[in-house]
């Protein structure tokens, strides 16, 4: 039987990011200076962004819990007041000294990574109900296919975590707290683990 | 900020990825894959304010030759060896509509199979004139283009005798983080494209073909550079008809 045909297009399809993404997402870290200023997302803040100040590190590590030292990691999150450095973002507008978006390469000698940011606030869910305050990750290397989102969720927001959609959607409830970083003081540690017992929850969205 | 001041804000949750056509996360012909593979299911949840929403990036960033790797890492005068060849193509969503104002980056080793990078021991030599990264931002009808060097073919210790194609990685961003994607271009009639396992992560025939770009004869500028046409499809939105309002939304 004929019918009118759909027409859409299918996805590219990915591949990995391989050992040398470096050169292409941050040249200057990789000792090609000269082609751009300074790399891409390496600053977050400045002077005049609104919000509390906080580190974000940790480490990507890999099924035999080695640290993975060719990641590239970026992170997209809402503003001090919960509002998203975005054309799509309807609710109101973000503060302009704070894109809300970040790159950073897991270091090739301890593979550890650093966002200097701000605590994001709590945007809502498509029901209305708020979601706990979180950071969305991506993470792409040499042997990953297809780039890994999660979230990193805040160990202080106890009570916005408990009802948090996302969250609550995780059937075997010990992994929850593979989005929940380690907060001391200002820093954030939020290690990603790729495979085994700690296996973070990576997310199809 | 692009000013896209004119087009309907863009709020619908992307079309579902089909993750039988993109490679699996375990993939053990190629071996690193093995130990950096998720085991677990993915979490599934049907697109938030999270990942409908994106960074945008403004043509400020850009240098007048961030989009031209013969030149932009050459001492003035000179310029990086090899084939010369323009790539080119439009970023375009599953339902066919261009994806204007998102930010392409590309890199790639040199024509001899050499990347720039301190972990890259490959005994060919580096090009003194070649750095091989650029970057371009997509105009209205969704277009890109970009000059390099026809990147060579290079050794990798997987099997005992693999090489991977010639290829330009490909790092694009749409107009949401969940369209971030970055994949790899191959060139139009290269045998090894079937001997490769990155290549082979790929199950369907019809989803590799899509990474193969053709040679554009119409667009070759004669005594000068060859052309190549690619590309890109990120994911689709749906349409906003009928979802249910987001409260502030």
């Amino acid at each position: 039987m004929m019918v009118q045909e759909l027409g859409y297009l299918k996805e590219t399809p990915s591949q990995t990011a391989g050992p040398y993404v470096h050169i292409g997402l941050t040249p200057n870290y990789s000792e090609i200076g000269g082609v751009y200023e300074a790399d891409l997302g390496s600053a977050m803040v400045n002077d005049k962004t609104l919000g509390e100040r906080i580190t974000v590190t940790g480490r990507v590590l890999d099924g035999a819990g080695a640290p993975v030292k060719d990641a590239v990691l970026e992170i997209w999150q809402a503003d001090g007041a919960g509002l998203y450095n975005s054309p799509s973002e309807l609710r109101g507008a973000a503060d302009p000294n704070f894109a809300g978006w970040g790159r950073c390469p897991t270091s090739s000698t301890d593979g550890v990574f650093r966002f200097e940011t701000i605590k994001p606030g709590r945007v809502p869910f498509k029901d209305g109900r708020k979601m706990a305050p979180h950071i969305t990750f991506w993470i792409v290397a040499r042997g990953i296919n297809i780039g890994l989102h999660t979230r990193m969720y805040f160990p202080e927001e106890a009570a916005a975590n408990a009802e948090d959609p996302l969250l609550a959607r995780i059937e075997h409830r010990d992994r929850v707290a593979t989005l929940v970083a380690v907060k001391e003081g200002s820093v954030y540690t939020f290690d990603v683990h790729l495979q085994g017992d700690k296996e973070t929850v990576f997310l199809d969205i | 900020m692009s000013d896209r001041s004119n087009s309907k804000p863009e709020t619908g949750a992307f079309f579902a990825r089909d993750r039988a056509w993109h490679p699996p996360a375990f993939a053990p012909g190629y071996k690193t894959s093995v130990l950096r593979s998720p085991r677990r299911a993915l979490l599934s949840l049907d697109g938030t304010i999270s990942e409908i929403t994106g960074p945008v990036f403004g043509h400020s960033i850009l240098n007048e030759l961030d989009n031209d790797l013969i030149h932009n890492f050459a001492k003035p005068g000179e310029s990086a060896i090899g084939e010369r060849i323009i790539v080119h193509g439009r970023v375009l969503d599953e339902r066919g509509r261009p994806v204007p104002g998102v930010l392409v980056e590309f890199w790639q080793a040199n024509a001899g199979g050499r990347y720039r990078h301190k972990k890259e021991t490959y005994l060919a030599a580096i090009d003194p004139n070649f750095g091989g990264c650029g970057r371009a931002i997509t105009d209205d009808e969704g277009h890109y283009a970009f000059r390099t060097i026809r990147p060579g073919a290079y050794p990798w210790p997987n099997g005992v005798n693999d090489w991977r194609p010639a290829h330009i990685h490909f790092s694009v961003f749409g107009h949401g983080f969940a369209q971030r994607l970055i994949t790899q271009m191959y060139f139009e009639g290269d045998p090894m494209i079937w001997k490769c396992p990155i290549v082979g992560t790929i199950p369907d025939k019809q989803a590799i073909e899509q990474l193969i770009a053709p040679l554009d004869w119409g667009n070759t500028i004669p005594m000068d550079a060859r052309a190549y046409k690619f590309d890109i499809v990120l994911r689709g939105r749906r349409s906003t008809l009928f979802e249910n309002r987001l409260e502030g939304n």
